[in-house]
This record gives structure tokens, sequence and C-alpha cells, in this order.
């Protein structure tokens, strides 16, 4: 019998030659991310168990995001609790404010990415470095301070599923579109402890971006991680990006390989799509829902925050008017340097768009776009839950940049082919 | 013993358990002040020590925030009990040495309000209100040894002494 290609990782990291799907093992632990909400009580713990040591200063990447710049003055308290342990113990990788950005799209752009490496974050959509043919997980904040003071954590080796995706995406649909495509068929929990593994013809002509979006939203089906095989894009990718490590290994999933669950689909047909409050798997086609009257568009997040998803959003917004609050979040200083670069800036201004600096903020409610009661935002952020961002009574919508910029235009829900 | 409060829904999430407008703070007193605050705004005041949240599927999906289990557990709940639970929220309870159930019939044996006493070692939930037993799978073995540590950073000193 073959393994996955997320087995085979997981048996690398454990000094073995070959792990089964529900195996406990004690992997080790290449990355480990560090932030701003999840990452000080981590610290606070460690100090209490007379534990305050870091395993490897140079496999630790510390950035605030969530709350960056301090919204308030507890998650000031808090940056200062990242900041005295971060400089405490002169982690290598520490970016702070001015060059932190949302993680997720912070630390492949800054190369801590590699294949074949196992990298734990505090935060759930760590699932996004799949992308790169390595294994991503998010973990709590006990697991993240096991973690940096050994350099270990206990998994259970998940069994996986196969997503094949064949076609060619039409215009104006994108890999947003696909990832809640899955999640609608499949369910919210219908990864639950899970590998997501996407294959197919599809993936081939996605850039890396767009792969880090289906990726970044395994964990919406509930999914323990999500990954892509590597090929000449994840190279190119890489041979751009990796710094101060550049050696990795490349793992494949052998053909005998056991998946316990197979779904095929025919991209070439996928509507761009929205999913409908309140749960991420509620995903229906635009022409299902177009119309609905919006009060915000967002664009921004670890989902779909990065150069290409403003690239997108601006080629739609040039030289329109929004017609209702549209908040444009780059998602790493870098990201936002080049979007200034290229002019994309004036488009945002020149619709009316609010530019912002880096952070979460509102996707998680936090600041910088949090919704009033009865408000409805059309977002391209990755959960849409009961108050996900602000009052109980606000509504989100997860959609693709092209869709958001679109609505934002309308001020309402539509059809982004409409603006191509 | 504990009073049983029931959810009788699926995907309860932690957004819902602990919205992200109190993740500026990882006091668990004051994350208690706010458990549930989305979903059933009466939860805190209802809550007494010992009592029991009764749920569906997926219970603490989403987040990775352990603040999920620490304003539960801050409320005063002694366990949860759910069709199934999210990755994540599992590994968070355990780690933090606080109880998770997966009961399947849990659900539709539990009302709202009944007296409730569990045995998680024998994986018997018994209902006293109704009184029926109803039988779960205890915890594995490595999860109740990290319970019985008082959690993963005490398990870990542990085996390294």
């Amino acid at each position: 019998m073959g393994m996955t290609i997320t087995e085979k990782i997981l048996a690398k990291a454990t000094g073995k030659e070959k792990v089964v799907p529900g195996e406990l093992i004690n992997a080790n632990i290449d990355v480990v991310l560090f932030i701003d909400v999840t990452g000080p009580p981590a610290v606070s713990m460690l100090a209490e168990k007379g534990m305050d040591k870091v395993f490897d200063k140079e496999k630790i990447v510390v950035t605030p995001d969530h709350f960056q710049p301090a919204k308030d003055i507890k998650s000031a308290e808090l940056h200062k609790r990242l900041d005295e342990w971060a400089r405490r113990h002169n982690i290598k990788y520490y970016y702070k404010i001015g060059r932190a950005g949302v993680c997720h799209a912070l630390l492949p752009e800054q190369g801590h990415i590699r294949p074949g490496e196992v990298i734990i974050g505090p935060d759930s959509h760590t699932c996004t470095y799949g992308a790169f043919a390595a294994f991503g997980t998010g973990v709590g904040s006990t697991d993240l301070a096991a973690a940096i003071a050994t350099g270990r954590l206990w998994f259970k080796v998940p069994a996986s599923m196969r997503f094949i995706l064949n076609g060619s995406l039409g215009p104006g649909v994108y890999s947003k579109d696909v990832i809640l495509t899955v999640i609608a068929r499949i369910g919210v929990d219908g990864a639950l402890y899970r590998a997501m593994e996407f294959v197919g013809p599809t993936l081939a002509e996605m850039s890396m971006e767009a792969r880090m979006t289906m990726t970044n939203m395994a964990i919406e089906a509930g999914g323990k991680n999500g990954i892509i095989g590597f090929d000449k894009e994840t190279e190119q990718y890489l041979d751009e990006h990796l710094k101060d490590k550049t050696d990795y290994t490349i793992y494949e999933s052998d053909e005998d390989a056991e998946y316990v669950r197979v779904e095929e689909f025919d991209c070439s047909i996928i509507e761009p799509m929205v999913a409908l409050p309140h749960l991420p798997g509620n995903g229906v086609p635009i022409s299902e829902c177009a119309g609905k009257t919006m009060d915000q568009a967002y664009i921004g997040s670890c989902t779909n925050g990065r150069i290409e998803d403003l690239r997108i959003a601006a080629k739609i917004l040039k030289g329109k008017q929004a017609a209702i609050r549209t908040i444009v979040v780059p998602a790493t200083p870098t990201i936002w340097k080049q979007a200034n670069d290229e002019g994309l800036f004036d488009i945002f201004y020149e619709a009316g768009c609010v530019i912002a600096a880096p952070t979460c903020g509102a996707c998680l409610g936090g600041f910088m776009g949090v919704l009033a009661a009865g408000e409805k935002c059309v977002s391209t952020t990755n959960r849409n839950f009961i108050g996900r961002m602000g009052h109980p009574e606000s509504q989100v919508f997860l959609a693709s940049p092209a869709t958001a910029a679109a609505s934002a235009i309308e001020g309402k829900l539509e059809d982004p082919r409409k603006y191509l | 013993m504990g009073r049983a409060h029931v959810y009788k829904r699926d995907h309860t999430n932690t957004d819902e358990i602990i919205p992200a407008r109190y993740l500026n703070t990882d006091d668990e007193a004051e994350l208690a002040k706010h458990c549930l605050e989305d979903l059933d705004k009466d939860f805190v005041s209802k809550v007494r020590p010992g009592d029991i949240i009764v749920a569906g599927e997926d219970f603490g999906c989403g987040s990775s925030r352990e603040h999920a289990v620490w304003a539960i557990r801050g409320a005063g709940v002694q366990a949860v009990i759910a069709k199934s639970f999210a990755r994540i929220f599992y590994r968070n309870a355990i780690n933090n040495g606080f109880y998770v159930i997966e009961s399947p019939d849990g659900l539709e044996k539990i009302n709202d309000g009944d007296e409730l006493e569990i045995d998680y070692k024998a994986g018997v939930i018994k209902n006293i209100t109704a009184g029926i037993d109803i039988k779960f799978n205890p915890l594995p073995d490595f999860a109740l040894e990290i319970i019985n540590n008082g959690g993963l950073l005490e398990h870990i000193t542990k085996q390294q002494k």
C-alpha cells in the first residue's frame, strides 16, 4: 500500500519509514508561527510552568497581525508581551510593526514555507501552507507552547480525501469560487480530521496565490490540512522567495495511496460563488443571489488579500465608483507597497475605497471595518459565522475579490462577469 | 453532578463561543463573562459550577482560539457533550485537561435542565432526571493521560522527569 503526500511528510517528521491514518505520532516541527492573539497566552503558560525556553530561535516566525497596529489598550498589552518575549529570546524572524502582516500571506512571501516541512501555527488557517506541498495545521496556545519549548507535537495521522479538479476556469471565476464549490458539496465538517489533497489539471493553471486561497479554506470544511503537490509554479515561486534556507524535499502521493473519499469537479462549469450567512458551506452561484443589497465590501485577509487579489479587484473598480463602504486591506507591507507602485491605490482612491494597513482586523470583527446590527457585507474572507465581522445581527457573504468589487460598485451582490 | 444546557444545533463555532471582540485578553474570568454571548445571551447568568453543555455535530468549529475552551471552563462548565467535535477545539480541550465527550445519542436523550452525572472512566452519562444511562466511548488512553496529568504542558514535564 502506498502513501499520500501528507503521510510521507509526517513519516519523515517522525523519523519513520511509514505512518498510517489514525496512528499517533510525535512529530518534529520545522516552522512555528507566533501571532498576537494566541501567542502571548502560550508565553505566559511557559513562564508559569517554569518552561520559559525556545527549542530553536531560528525556527520560530513572529508577527503581530490580528489586532495590529494595536486597536485598543488590551491588544497593545498583548503586543507588548509578544515584543518582550521575542526580544528576550532573540527570535531571528520577528516582523515588527511596519514589516508585520497577515501571517499566512507573510510567511510564504518572506520565504519561510518550504515543501516537505511541518509548520504549525496558533491560527486555524495555518493549513494555507499546504499549497507548497508542505504540512501546515492550526493549533491552540497550549500546543504552541509545547512546540516552542520542545520543537515537537503529538498528531493523529489524518486519513486523506482526494479532490480532482478538471477543466479550465471561465472568465471571472477564480480559485475562491472553486473552494466555495468544494465546501458547498461536502459541508463544513465534510473533511473533519482529514487531509484535503487537491489534484488535477485546473490547479496547473492556478498561480501560487490562487492555490493558497484553496488550501487556506480547508479548515472551513473541518480539514486538518489542505495540500497541493509540487510543480513548476511552486518551484518558480520558491526560487523568487526563499532566502536563508533554500533546500527542501519534494514528496508526492503514490499511485496506490489510499483515500477515504474521492470527489471530482468539472471546474469549467463553476460560476462565481457566494457563501450565504452563516456558514462557509452555504455557497450558491451568483445567479441565485444577485441583487441582494449590501452595506459594505471588504477586500483583504489571508484568503484573498494578496497582490493578485488586489489587481483583480482594481481591474473591475477602475474608473467606477463604489456605491457602498469598500475597505481594501493589503495583507502585508510588501503587497501594500506593490499595490501602491502599480497604481492600484489610485484606482481604489478614485473609486472611493478606504485603504488600510495590513491587518486581520475586520475579518474576525476586530477593527477596521466592523459591522453594525442588521448590516450586510460582501467579503473576500473565509468565515461568515454569526457575529464574525461584528454585531451578532450582521451578515457576511463570502465571495471572490472580483465578486466583491462588482458588488461594491452596484451596492448589491453582482456577477463580476458583467465588468470584464 | 451538573445541569444540562442543551443546544439542538450543529456547528456551534468558536465565534459564537467567544466572539473575537473579546480576544484582546486571555484572562479566563473575563472571557467567561462573554461565553456563548452571541448564541445565548442568558447563558452566563444561567450557568452554575459543574454544569454541562450538550450540542450536535462539529462543536467548536472555526478558529484555533483556545479562548473558547477557557471561556467555557471559566464559566464553570465541567464538560461538553456533543455528537462530534471540530479538531482544534477537541485538541485544545484535552491539552487543557478539560473533558469533551463524543456521544451520538446524547442530544436526543438529554433535555435542557436535566441533571447529569458523568463517569468519565466507565464512559457513562447518568441522566438522573430521565432515569437513564447513556453510554459513550471513553477518551483514548493518551488523551486521558494528558487530562489526568492536568494538561499537555504538565504531561510533557512529567514525561521529561
